[in-house]
């Protein structure tokens, strides 16, 4: 018999739709993976089996159809669904159950997309290795001692790990990309406003984007396609149809494609086993049929330090709400003490070091004297990343870089180090910047693990990604971690 | 210690300042769909949005945009072509989002002007912006004796209001009014109020919080540098934005004699006392770390807009004021008797509902302006219209109603009893005009009143007073006089 976890979102919709296995069987399968591995792999905060099996009954009834019907899915526990816990991976919003659905979890919902749970991430989508999650770490499929990447470890460990054949991520400077890249899979960051952010608890609301993950790129396309449309509860929504993602992966041809190769996206930072790969990489687009050229984007150089101005600044705001009185957390609520000292209380233990270390950041660049040094430069930069952006969309249809600079670094070797792990960041944050999409794919293995390679396209043009993404899969199918440790 | 308001305006100029907060009457909330009705039960009105949960996110209403536009229209201001909300942030338990959205350094319309009318002069108050934000919820302080925080064992907070769109209208400093600092204040908001109310963007009831005013004053000697300015709180009613000038000025004008230094504070108006007292000082104030508000694209109001809103605004109270005091021939000296009373709005409305101007006049001047006088409030903040005063002279001009049920009408309606056709209704007070009825009476009091009665029957009519007197004691005033006074002769066998 086949095992059920193994197979593609679109293998998995058609065994369903052909009557081969049912959704309920498929569930199940899911459900009894996570309950054999996540013990090892911490990649789910809460597993709902009820509304799971549910969904699937209903689409066993017949009672929704489509593409996806049946096709179990991890979401993020950053996004919020409607009586199911929402952490965002910190204690201050422990045992807080939403009283609405998420406009993704919506159409995931009317899709007939089957959710299993919440999945682990850094505190507040603040971490490249899911370390900052208040629930302790996610462990990387390819070596449990290793990071599945962050933000977004939980859903890229769980795709990986064929816990879920799909799984939403969310990408602020990479916590979909940097993920996908170490644990072998695929993650696109959207168009900024191409998918509705209500519901998704803000962490930097300019550049915070939901996606999908998956195992492919056709399947990562539709789920994009569920996910993604105008909504008029996210003014920053754009009121534009849906990109032909899934045309554009089932098309797979660079045939007469010019692809520009970031210059500064490599050299200092980037491990010689990545660049390798890269190089690799970039040959066999050349292979596909692509035309390669060398492009400059001189200001991405000022990339990070202008993402860690805006990103906290925003930050500092956005989480000021929890204050412990309208839900979540509260600590020191004695009858004896004043509101402000339980705000304080509740917000000093219900914080972890990161988010605090990146709210006292904000508050100090948005501080009167200092906003036009740093909140006002940081968005002059920004500017100055876009044009490089508009300047290289001149001279090539997608850009192209490694999409983490290392491969999954041990667990506990950066914790000390902040700045070390900003810099996974590096090539996926000028993208947040501009509001580009961007995807990560596998490009092969370096030291055993598995290496991403970053494609970057104009606003508006992800369809892009999809092609070129879904041509090089084709030529360089994406590793199987071995599961070694597998009981 | 206080110097007298006239004494501290001979030594000092002042500079006045006021921001003005509106609430709007749009339906619904600035950054959600709930409903916008005042006095619901406590957080009804709200939503993921209002209530700030995480994740929620706001989408602007057009409709406030439109009214703020329409506002700034009114009072000849720039109406910005791209603008952009911003936080303000800092932490109070009403403000669920611990930021409040709002304007900073890109106001919707700005640099305009309201002219007003004191004692006969026009004074132009300059307009330095008008502003766009949401209102916060309210706390309400549980278990102390003054329902203050201070005292209190609990707070609770209700989020009707948070959301609400605010329209915040400030000016620029206000010099040159030399000796009637309070005066000018008072007409600035009275005029304002009436230009809101024209637009329709606001029910601008100052009791129930939907128009609130801050009052900024300072003063330096003649000739000096600007004086350090206070900034008094919670100003709720026409009468006490001029106190609150009046006390102010009288409260630093003592400090300076003194040699003392006026602090930069925030001061909290008592409406019991008229006095206020000092908040917290500027110099340990917020940071409110104002950025642009990320969620919200910027709001770039078309030009085509702006003119179709323009060219629909209607006439300005003050041109219509003296339009009206034409059409109705009103001698300047009455026109100027009404608007130092703050009536002559509520006459000419009265009009427009279909009185006489006379008629409307004697109301708001006389029974009206008592009234008002005696509950310490301005005649524009009793709870009645002129549509309701126009109905009671029409009820009195068709005869149901005589002159002193009229007043008894009136106050029922000022107690809250509803229309004046209920008030009638429920109090009994149709003029009894059931000749039948009235014959008995008219017959008991000459029975009674058998003297009077041979008087007049020898020709004495004059003395036919005492037995109307009589009869309308009798039946309780509901007769008609002149009514009561023909039977009496007819009975009497009395021709005139």
């Amino acid at each position: 018999m086949t095992d059920l976890t193994r197979l593609t979102a679109v293998q998995t919709a058609a065994a369903i739709a052909a009557r081969d296995t049912t959704a309920t069987e498929v569930a199940q399968a899911h459900l009894d993976r996570i309950a054999k591995v996540d013990g090892q792999l911490h990649a789910f905060l809460h597993v709902d089996a009820e509304g799971a099996l549910e969904t699937a009954r209903r689409v066993d009834a017949g009672e929704i159809t489509g593409p996806l019907a049946g096709v179990p899915l991890a979401l993020k526990d950053v996004i919020v669904q409607k009586g199911v816990p929402t952490t965002v991976g910190s204690r201050i919003l422990e045992g807080w159950r939403p009283p609405y659905d998420a406009t993704v979890v919506e159409r995931l919902k009317a899709a007939g997309v089957v959710i299993l749970g919440k999945t682990n991430m850094d505190e507040f989508a603040m971490g490249s290795s899911t370390e900052h999650s208040a629930y302790g770490p996610t462990h990387n499929p390819w070596d449990l001692d290793r990071i599945p990447g962050g933000s977004g470890g939980g859903s890229s460990a769980a795709v990986a790990s064929f816990e879920s054949p799909l799984a939403i991520g969310t990408d602020t400077g990479g916590s979909i990309r940097q993920p996908a890249a170490v644990t072998g899979t695929v993650g696109v960051k959207p168009t900024y406003g191409g998918v509705s952010r209500y519901g998704l608890v803000a962490f930097s609301s300019s550049l915070d984007q939901a996606g999908p993950c998956a195992r492919t790129v056709l399947d990562a396309a539709l789920l994009h396609e569920v996910i993604a449309g105008h909504d008029p509860r996210d003014s920053t929504s754009i009121p534009a149809p849906v990109p032909p993602v899934v045309e554009a992966a089932r098309q797979a041809d660079i045939s007469g494609m010019t692809i520009g190769v970031v210059k500064e996206l490599s050299g200092e930072g980037y491990q010689p086993g990545v660049e390798q790969r890269f190089a690799e990489a970039v040959e066999t687009l050349t292979g596909l049929g692509a035309k390669v050229v060398e492009v400059s984007c001189p200001h991405f150089a000022y990339a990070l330090p202008a993402y860690y101005l805006i990103a906290p600044s925003e930050a500092s705001s956005n989480l000021a709400r929890f204050d412990s009185v309208r839900y979540g957390l509260r600590v020191g609520d004695d009858g004896e003490r004043g509101l402000e000292e339980v705000m304080s209380l509740t917000r000093a233990q219900g914080f972890g070091a990161e988010v605090k270390r990146r709210i006292i950041l904000g508050t100090y660049a948005l501080s009167s004297g200092y906003y036009d040094a740093y909140y006002g430069q940081a968005q002059k930069v920004r500017s100055l990343i876009t044009r490089d952006f508009t300047e290289a969309f001149a001279m090539a249809d997608v850009l192209v870089s490694p999409a983490a600079p290392t491969v999954a670094f041990p667990l506990g070797e950066k914790l000390s180090d902040p700045l070390a792990m900003y810099r996974q960041d590096l090539a996926t944050i000028p993208s947040n910047l501009y509001g580009g999409p961007a995807m990560s794919l596998p490009c092969g293995l370096a030291d055993g693990l598995p290496v991403g390679l970053q494609i970057m396209a104009p606003t508006m043009r992800d369809e892009l990604l999809y092609r070129v993404g879904a041509a090089f899969e084709a030529a360089m199918p994406a590793p199987v971690p071995p599961l070694d440790w597998e009981a | 210690m206080t110097v007298p308001y006239v004494e501290a305006l001979q030594e000092f100029e002042p500079v006045i300042g006021l921001e003005t907060h509106v609430e709007l009457g749009t339906a619904s909330k600035m950054f959600c769909g709930c409903d916008t009705t005042f006095g619901a039960a406590p957080n009804t009105h709200t939503c993921p949005v209002c209530l700030g949960l995480p994740g929620a996110l706001p989408v602007v209403n057009e409709a406030a945009i439109a009214s703020t536009i329409r506002i700034g229209l009114a009072l000849h201001c720039d109406i910005a072509t791209w603008c952009r909300f911003a936080r303000k942030n800092y932490f109070y338990p009403d403000m669920p989002k611990n930021f409040q959205t709002s304007q900073y350094d890109e106001p919707l319309c700005t640099d305009g002007y309201l002219d007003v009318e004191v004692d006969g002069e026009t004074v132009r108050i300059p307009i330095e912006r008008v502003h766009l934000e949401e209102d916060t919820g309210k706390s309400l302080h549980v278990g102390g004796s003054t329902g203050r925080i201070h005292g209190a064992t609990h707070s609770l907070v209700d989020y009707n209001r948070a959301g609400i769109p605010l329209v915040e209208i400030v000016t620029k400093p206000v010099t040159g009014t030399k000796a009637k600092p309070a005066e000018v204040a008072k007409a600035y908001v009275t005029e304002l109020r009436d230009v809101l109310r024209g637009l329709g963007v606001s029910d601008v009831r100052m009791e129930q919080g939907s128009l609130r005013c801050d009052v900024n004053v300072s003063l330096n000697k003649p000739g000096a540098e600007w004086g350090t300015r206070s900034e008094t709180k919670n100003v709720n009613s026409l009468r006490s934005v001029e106190r609150a000038v009046r006390s102010e000025v009288e409260r630093q004008a003592a400090r300076l004699r003194a040699g003392e230094r006026i602090v930069q504070e925030t001061r909290h108006f008592h409406e019991d006392t008229g006095l206020s007292t000092s908040g917290r000082s500027k110099e340990e104030a917020t940071d409110y770390r104002y950025f642009p508000e990320p969620d919200l694209v910027p709001v770039a109001p078309d030009a085509a807009w702006v003119a179709s809103l323009k060219a629909a605004l209607p006439e300005a109270p003050s041109s219509r004021r003296r339009r009206l005091i034409e059409q109705l021939a009103l001698s300047t000296l009455d026109a100027e008797a009404m608007t130092n009373a703050g009536v002559l709005d509520l006459v000419l409305a009265t009009v427009d509902a279909g009185a006489p101007a006379a008629e409307a006049r004697n109301w708001w001047l006389g029974h009206l302006a008592q009234s008002a006088n005696s509950r310490g409030s301005e005649p524009s903040e009793l709870p009645i219209t002129p549509v309701q005063v126009a109905r009671v002279v029409e009820l009195v001009a068709d005869g149901s109603l005589t002159a002193g049920l009229a007043r008894q009408v009136v106050d029922g309606v000022l107690a809250g009893e509803g229309e004046p056709d209920d008030v009638v209704e429920s109090r009994g007070l149709a003029v009894v005009s059931d000749e039948g009825a009235l014959t008995t009476a008219v017959d008991e009091a000459i029975a009674a009143n058998s003297d009077a009665a041979d008087k007049i029957r020898a020709g004495k009519v004059q003395a036919v007073g005492a037995l109307v007197g009589a009869v309308m004691k009798a039946t309780r005033g509901q007769a008609d006089a002149s009514v009561v006074r023909r039977l009496l002769l007819e009975r009497l066998g009395v021709r005139e």
